[in-house]
């Protein structure tokens, strides 16, 4: 009983003590405004706001919490195309996510189980992999742009067709989030016991059998761990992409208020970033938990 | 008489650097309907490479391996194969296990059919109230029995078994080979097991081949087991004759280890370096615990 009450109590009290603490250093850091009054050359009594501190024009947390409140406090308001509540931002930013994960699962997954199966065509792409991999999502947007100016995509039923900087994002988030599910499907399929693969050559199991009743599921902690490292990349991507292409959304608003002085909402976007990237990941684990204990 | 299980002049050798390296050769064996054979032999001296290539798991680099008629050509269901971990898939219940092979040897067989055989075979190994368990939640013992009901079940024309109480305690290991040889004889299978395992060896077959020492093992001896079936532990323990075959295994084993390499004493008879590319099945053999007959 007092070791529950204790744990409970640590993993209560103390990320919050360290909320805390860095709220703390953050007021330390901030600028705050100072009123002097001093006597003008006319001589009259004039009162001057200026900024002070160690880096004066960093918002303290009292003033980025009055700066966003309209956004916190009505998240899914929309007054303009770049002056949204911070959910409906975030809302139009995971749709891309989705998008550009759903594919990278799609493509990623069966490249990381031909990589894993056969030699052959490890060798021969692998090379590519390594390549392509390390390529920062600044650098695939430009690309993507160009290869998507003049496509015209068009869902039935949808208001308007894709833009190019849509495809071009959802196009970037693909590719820069597809290599974790690639290579960790890959190691999977490799570190299979021969245990299991004995088990289907002496029961002579059709291919398509070998697949789904014994490669996938012996593979699927490593596809899992690979999707949830995916989804984190995904969400890094999004952001710098709607930065470069101006898109609303998370990324967007932020480099548009950077461009207005308007630091506090910056502030506010790093933060939404950080929680939603966090629920992600949180959120896959849990499915992943779930698969695992099936 | 005809032979249903048939190995003439099988010899397996891996390339290797300094050469192929031989792992046996010149290995003949006649097996009978229904006989119930034992290959023994030290660690490492290639007799799960034998049985490997019964399983047609690897193939022989010389020689012909014919099974009621036919050359054995790749793996395949109709040689039931009890591995010595018992490889349970461990995303599958003890019972889909099972299922697994039968729906593969019995397509054309109703739904209500092919699960009347899992259970069958599930609850005469003793798993009747287990069944429905995945691998992790029963122990190494049942694990094992699933192994036996599921090579069982696929009423395959003969069965391979792959030391396969080699991981298991000395009494499970005694409850086993009774469940073993109890469907052995209500289902007459035509069996080779793998053992280095004398009394195991004794109490199970009828013959025991006993083979040379790694590489290049042959067959050295082969010993006739005269007790009548069915048989009791008990009764097997307390024949006159059981001493003295007992001793001729101990002996053949003995002597082997000390010609084949004089310079190195028993313990170190069978280093990893003399088998190289032993295929996977046989890959845990040098790890298990050596039984009485070994350690000479």
């Amino acid at each position: 009983m007092k070791r529950f009450q204790r744990f409970n109590l640590d993993s209560l009290l103390l990320p919050l003590l360290g909320v805390a603490v860095c709220l703390l250093l953050w007021q330390i850091l901030a600028g705050s405004n100072l009123q002097v009054t001093s006597r003008d050359d006319f001589g009259d009594m004039v009162t001057v706001t200026k900024r002070v501190g160690l880096s004066k024009d960093l918002p303290s947390p009292g003033e980025t919490w009055t700066a966003s409140k309209n956004y916190v406090l009505q998240p899914w308001a929309k007054r303009g195309e770049l002056d949204q509540g911070i959910l409906a931002f975030t809302w139009l930013s995971l749709k891309l996510v989705a998008q550009g994960y759903a594919i990278a699962l799609i493509l990623g997954t069966p490249i990381g189980f031909c990589l894993g199966l056969s030699k052959a065509f490890a060798k021969t792409f692998d090379p590519i992999i390594q390549i392509l991999r390390p390529v920062s999502p600044l650098a695939w947007l430009p690309l993507g742009m160009v290869l998507f100016l003049s496509v015209k995509i068009r869902v039935p039923g949808a208001a308007a067709p894709y833009t190019a900087s849509e495809l071009a994002s959802i196009f970037t988030v693909a590719i820069c989030s597809m290599w974790p599910t690639v290579l960790n499907t890959a190691v999977g399929v490799r570190a299979i016991p021969q245990d299991y693969l004995n088990v289907a050559k002496v029961l002579k199991l059709s291919r398509t059998k070998t697949l789904f009743k014994v490669l996938v599921p012996a593979t699927l902690p490593y596809m899992f761990t690979g999707f949830r490292l995916s989804l984190g990349i995904a969400w890094l991507v999004i952001v710098a992409a709607e930065m470069l292409t101006g898109r609303p959304g998370v990324g967007g608003f932020l480099w548009q208020q950077y461009n207005a002085l308007s630091y506090a909402h910056i502030i506010l976007c790093i933060l939404t970033i950080g929680l939603v990237g966090y629920a992600l990941d949180r959120l896959m684990s849990l499915i992943e938990s779930r698969f695992k204990s099936a | 008489m005809s032979h249903h299980l048939e190995l003439s002049q099988i010899g397996k050798a891996y390339p290797s650097p300094k050469g192929p390296a031989v792992i046996v050769q010149n290995f003949n064996l006649k097996v009978a309907k229904g006989e119930f054979v034992t290959l023994i032999g030290h660690s490492g001296c290639g007799k799960s490479t034998v049985l490997s290539l019964l399983a047609g798991l690897s193939e022989p680099s010389e020689g012909v391996i014919v099974l009621a008629g036919k050359e054995v050509r790749g793996p395949g269901p109709d040689r039931g194969v009890v591995f010595q971990s018992p490889c349970l898939l461990p995303w599958f219940t003890a019972f889909e296990n099972v299922l697994l092979g039968v729906n593969q040897v019995f397509p054309n067989a109703s739904r209500s059919e092919r699960h009347q055989v899992v259970e069958y075979y599930l609850s005469i190994v003793g798993l009747a109230d287990a069944m429905h368990r995945r691998p992790s939640e029963i122990s190494a013992g049942m694990r094992q029995r699933v192994g036996i009901a599921r090579a069982f079940a696929l009423a395959p024309k003969m069965l391979l078994l792959d030391e396969p109480f080699g991981m298991l305690d000395s009494l499970t290991r005694i409850e086993l080979q009774q469940v073993l040889v109890d469907l052995w004889r209500r289902d007459q299978k035509t069996a080779v097991m793998v053992t280095h395992d004398v009394d195991e060896a004794l109490f199970l077959s009828d013959r025991v081949v006993m083979m040379t020492d790694g590489p290049a093992a042959e067959v050295g001896d082969i010993l006739t087991v005269p007790f009548p079936h069915p048989r009791n532990r008990q009764e097997i323990l307390d024949h006159p004759q059981y001493g003295e075959l007992r001793e001729h295994l101990i002996e053949f084993l003995e002597v082997h280890a000390h010609r084949k390499r004089p310079a190195f004493p028993p313990a170190e008879k069978a280093p990893d370096s003399a088998c190289p590319q032993i295929p996977p099945t046989a890959r845990s053999e040098s790890a298990t615990p050596p039984s009485a007959a070994v350690a000479s």
